[in-house]
């Protein structure tokens, strides 16, 4: 959200505003981004020397919650973005703040796996798993945290008297393509790192 | 901030040192980027000339091994990085508002924050020499030799470098994807836009996708050198070929982020010149995304020497001889645009031609290296030195020069003095030919690159010492341009509208320079070469309104903050934690800042 | 404008030229790839050829084109350009015919990738190539022969190699034998070829693997099979007596200094596998992975600081006196 257009928005070839354009061309790069992170956490599956190995570690029913409060947040977030085109900022208030809450449950439960690993003996050193596992997702649990400060600074912005201004539904709607984004890639790397057998 | 219709002269906060700094208008912002990579070129022309008179006879004496790989990886990131590509992005800056009509970039400043993060990831990498050393892996740094056990902390300044380049171009290949989908005047259609623009967009979108695969490499790299994992040490599991998967995964794209604006600039110069429209638009065009689309699926045919197997070499060995095609297109139909013209031979249009012959050099030897068996014996000869050079010099920088020549009026209102601009290209033409020709002949005769010495017995001295005279003669071509440019720049601004009364596109229809909004009217677009067509039909521009006020946005220095933040996100990780903390505050400071600056 | 077609003409004819110096040269250039000496090479050398001649008419016809249609079609009084958008029946055919072209040389190509990878022959010579930086390390575990930087293998039968790396990336190079495969640590590799003429072949790392990548280079012997035989006997041989004193004291020297750290003499108790195997360092004809003769001059300069003659070398300058030089020389130099 941080490119605020100048001008000339008014006019737009396609009919589609810049910095929408902008984040949809952005997703198809990050899409690259973390196909290259699973790539690699593909390539070096069953390629640890020593332990502790994926089947032996994952806690399935746990990571599953977490799964489930992602895919919430993004029934918020639809909700959030009903609330901001169709005028009501009260819903639109209540929505964010509960995707930014789900948001923080699904890092909360990140940061008790990532401690659990650890415990268990398994950090970034240990083997080819845990390397390529902390990698991939540390960096979507950092972009979860990016989409958590953006819709925070959202709501934020919106307790101002003009509120989020004229372009509310716009704002909230262009935040809410990177929250889905970031929750699907959270379905491939759920279906590839814990879902698949090992 | 207003500025009045008209020819005014800009003054007040227009000029002056801190105008530069907080500029958001595309055209200063390829101006910095064009100066900028002007100067890098120069450096990594040194660095050449450096590894060329090392090599002149056998057993040479003049550096010493480790400076000399030193040299060679820092000659290719240099000239790759921070000469060729921003030279491109120069040209994308100055002129994809200008032809399509827009009167600026989508994102002005995220325009701006590009060239800074650029600067910065330049000066970081280049600052190496200073600091302990320069990259000395190669700029392919493959593992393990990159690795924190062979090599040393000039390999940080590498991956801290080429992700801030990274972050650079990704911003401003958003942007100007952006711009050409979205900011077309008025009937400019998709298959009206000129054909630079259709390889910019194209440039832009191979940026997008392939960017963040090197980002991955450079990150699990770091974390190889810094936090202890494996990803690449095979001793503890790791796969050192996974690094010249993902490198080339990026690598071949890039290819073509270097040479396909080239393509697109011959393809401007060469139908104005020849005053005729481009042979087989839509072919060229095509071509363009078929090359681009195929660049994704040949990467393994840098690492056919690995021991892929026999099925992988087929596969990609098949999809590199079809790159071939869509490439012999665009050359035909580039024969075919100047057949039946009547061709003025310009420096511009010299330039554009040698492009023709000397990247059909450059690609012939490409489809030889497509042909494993023979490419077995041509890897990581100087037969490759000669086959990229004929690409990247012959194509790309042949391509840059002859754009320079062919916009320096409209960029400045003065023309580039013809003579000196012959005799700067009878010196590139005939000096790369002298430098990389025999280059063909010495990794037929055996000799590998990257070496720093060889010995006298192998045959190898005479075209080496040919080819060290030869990289003499281009130096000495871009000391003509040099003074060539100082010379130009202190005749007066007289260049019109329509510099070389022939132009066929929007930017040759306003001023020479071009107000800071570009155009007093947004022009309406009937064809693919709108100023022949509407001279055609006797079409004259509308007239701007008496007293027109055109909303242009405001300087603003959060890019240039922003810029630095990076930088010092950079230089903190190669020395500092606090330093790194330090910059994430400032970016974000930057962005809340950025955010709620007004910009109208 | 005529000056510069005529000197465009010249040009084309230099270079045209130039491609045929090359082949008159290539007997002077022992590291060459067009003078193959294996089956391999000469199968690789025959679709180079086809590749070359098929490049040279396609590199002909551009060029003419270019420099014809600058000559014919620059500007003259009177002279219209003629304003044309297109052909496409033209275009279909100049997109068809570099299609023809490609699947000529695609056919060869892909039966040639298919014999030249995969399985090597049937009682094939096996060899086991190590790459170090910077010098390779050759195992014949048939023979039970262990030696550095040169390669003895007999003519007319094929050899198999596999590649090893202990370190970083190399890769086996010997123009006139084979095409290169690189040696990755942790990844084997392959190559085979039969060697068709008696001789001596030069050889060299080809993946940039440090420093000293300039000065990692090898030999090949390919020696009648008699010749080899005798070679292997040789080799076989553990722990050769030194003649003279000087040698005595040489072994001396050896066994109870630094390079037991690192070498192995058999039959003593150097037996470390870091730098090369020295059990017949006398008999190789050159030093330091082939960047020197082998001779006891340069012997000595190579004792008194080995990074200065090969930079960055791994074996370190171990300060000897100049006497257990002489005493060393004199005792490396008489293990043939």
């Amino acid at each position: 959200m941080a490119a605020a257009a100048h001008g000339p928005t008014h006019h737009s070839s396609t009919g589609i505003d810049n910095r929408k354009l902008l984040m949809w061309i952005f997703l198809a790069s990050e899409c690259l981004f973390f196909g290259s992170l699973i790539s690699t956490y593909l390539i070096f599956k069953g390629q640890s020397l020593v332990g502790p190995f994926p089947d032996e570690i994952l806690d399935i029913p746990v990571t599953s919650a977490s799964t489930f409060v992602l895919l919430m947040s993004s029934l918020s977030m639809v909700l959030a973005v009903y609330g901001a085109e169709h005028g009501r900022p009260r819903m639109m208030k209540l929505w964010l703040l509960v995707t930014v809450l789900l948001g923080l449950i699904f890092l909360g439960f990140q940061v008790y796996e990532f401690r659990t690993f650890g415990h268990e003996g398994l950090n970034l050193t240990t083997n080819q798993f845990g390397a390529s596992f902390f990698v991939l997702t540390g960096f979507h649990g950092t972009h979860v945290g990016v989409g958590v400060l953006i819709l925070a600074s959202l709501l934020l912005a919106s307790f101002r008297r003009s509120g989020l201004g004229p372009e509310a539904g716009f704002h909230v709607e262009v935040a809410g393509l990177y929250w889905h984004f970031v929750d699907i890639v959270w379905i491939v790397i759920f279906t590839v790192l814990y879902l698949i057998p090992q | 901030m207003a500025t009045a219709a008209g020819t005014m002269p800009v003054v007040g906060s227009h000029t002056g040192l801190w105008s530069w700094l907080t500029t958001v208008d595309h055209k200063r912002i390829g101006t910095l980027y064009g100066v900028t990579a002007m100067l890098f070129f120069m450096m990594g022309g040194v660095e050449a000339l450096l590894i060329r008179t090392q090599l002149a006879v056998p057993n040479g004496t003049v550096v010493e091994a480790q400076l000399f790989n030193q040299l060679f990886t820092m000659h290719a990131l240099t000239m790759i990085f921070l000469a060729i590509m921003p030279l491109g992005a120069a040209f994308f800056n100055w002129f994809v508002p200008l032809m399509i009509g827009a009167r600026d970039v989508a994102f002005p400043r995220l325009n701006a924050l590009s060239y800074w993060v650029f600067l910065a990831g330049g000066l970081l990498l280049v600052s190496s020499f200073v600091f302990g050393g320069a990259p000395d892996a190669g700029w392919f740094a493959y593992t393990p030799l990159s690795d924190k056990n062979h090599a040393g902390s000039g390999m940080d300044f590498y991956v801290i470098g080429l992700l801030a380049l990274g972050l650079s171009s990704l911003i401003a290949a958003l942007n100007f994807a952006v711009t050409i989908i979205n900011m077309r005047a008025p009937g400019m259609t998709m298959m009206r836009l000129p054909v630079f623009i259709w390889m910019t967009l194209i440039v832009a979108f191979l940026l997008i996708l392939s960017l963040p695969v090197l980002t991955v490499a450079l990150i699990e790299l770091l974390f190889d050198r810094k936090f202890e994992t494996n990803f690449f040490i095979a001793d503890n599991g790791g796969n050192p070929i996974l690094w010249q998967h993902l490198f080339w995964v990026f690598g071949h794209p890039e290819v073509y982020i270097l040479i396909l604006p080239a393509f697109g600039i011959i393809s401007e110069v060469l139908p104005v010149f020849s005053r005729k429209p481009l042979f087989g638009y839509s072919a060229v065009v095509f071509a363009g995304i078929s090359i681009a689309v195929l660049g994704f699926a040949v990467w393994s045919h840098h690492m056919f020497t690995t021991g892929l197997g026999t099925v992988p070499q087929i596969v990609f060995s098949a999809s590199t001889m079809a790159i071939a095609v869509p490439t012999g297109v665009k050359i035909f139909n580039w024969l075919g645009t100047m057949f039946g013209g009547s061709i003025r031979f310009t420096t511009a249009m010299y330039f554009a031609v040698s492009v023709i012959a000397l990247f059909t050099i450059g690609g012939i030897t490409g489809v030889m290296h497509a042909v494993v068996p023979v490419d077995t014996q041509q890897q990581d000869t100087y037969f490759i030195v000669a086959h990229l050079h004929y690409v990247l010099f012959g194509g790309a920088i042949m391509g840059i020069f002859s754009g320079i020549y062919y916009w320096f009026p409209k960029m400045t209102g003065r023309f580039l003095g013809e003579g000196l601009g012959k005799v700067q290209f009878w010196l590139f033409f005939v000096g790369m030919n002298l430098t990389f020709f025999p280059m063909h002949f010495l990794g037929v005769a055996g000799m590998p690159r990257r070496i720093y010495t060889y010995d006298d017995g192998l045959g190898w001295g005479m075209w080496n010492m040919v080819a060290s005279i030869g990289s003499y003669i281009i130096a000495l071509g871009m000391l003509v341009f040099v003074v060539n440019f100082l010379l130009s720049m202190r005749k007066p601004a007289t260049a019109a509208n329509d510099a070389w009364g022939l132009g066929a596109t929007l930017e040759w229809s306003t001023s020479s320079p071009p107000p800071e909004h570009d155009f007093d009217v947004i022009p309406v677009v009937h064809d693919r070469d709108p100023l022949w067509y509407n001279r055609d039909h006797g079409i004259t521009p509308e007239a701007p309104p008496a007293h027109q006020h055109i909303h242009m946005p405001p300087p603003s220095y959060y890019p240039l903050v922003m810029g630095g933040g990076v930088l010092l996100l950079g230089v903190g990780v190669l020395s500092h934690l606090a330093v790194t903390a330090l910059g994430v505050v400032i970016i974000i400071y930057a962005a809340w800042a950025w955010t709620l600056e007004p910009t109208d | 404008m005529r000056s510069s077609g005529s000197s465009a003409r010249r040009l084309v004819a230099f270079s045209v030229l130039l491609l045929f110096v090359l082949f008159a040269v290539a007997c002077d250039e022992p590291q060459s790839t067009v003078v193959p000496k294996s089956d391999t090479a000469q199968q690789v050398h025959d679709l180079y050829l086809l590749v070359f001649w098929l490049g040279m008419i396609v590199f002909v016809g551009v060029t003419l084109a270019v420099f014809g249609f600058a000559i014919a079609f620059r500007e003259r009084a009177g002279r219209q350009a003629r304003q044309i958008h297109g052909n496409t029946r033209l275009e279909i055919l100049w997109t068809f015919i570099p299609v023809v072209i490609l699947v000529v040389m695609a056919v060869p190509t892909f039966q040639t990738i298919v014999d030249t990878t995969g399985d090597a022959p049937e009682g094939a010579l096996e060899i086991v190539a190590t790459g170090h930086q910077w010098w390779f390390e050759f195992e014949y575990p048939g023979q039970g022969v262990i030696t550095a930087n040169e390669l003895h293998i007999p003519v007319d039968r094929p050899v198999s190699i596999r590649l090893k790396s202990v370190d970083v990336i190399h890769s086996f190079w010997a123009p006139q034998l084979s095409g290169k495969v690189d040696m990755v640590p942790g990844h084997e590799n392959h190559l085979f070829f039969t060697p068709n003429e008696v001789g001596e072949y030069l050889g060299q790392c080809a993946e940039f693997c440090g420093t000293s990548h300039a000065n990692m280079r090898f030999r090949v012997f390919v020696d009648t099979q008699a010749d080899f035989d005798a070679w292997v006997a040789s080799l076989q041989q553990e722990r050769i007596q030194p003649a003279d004193e000087l040698a005595v004291a040489g072994e001396q020297v050896f066994t109870t200094g630094a390079c037991i750290g690192c070498h192995t003499l058999r039959g003593t108790i150097a037996a470390a596998r870091v730098g090369p195997d020295l059990t017949h360092v006398g008999g190789r004809t050159t030093l330091a992975a082939g960047i020197m003769d082998n001779t006891p001059e340069n012997m000595a300069r190579w004792l008194r600081n080995p990074p200065g003659v090969k930079p960055g070398s791994l074996m370190p300058n171990l300060n000897l006196t100049e006497d257990q030089i002489q005493q060393l020389v004199a005792y490396l130099e008489s293990l043939q």
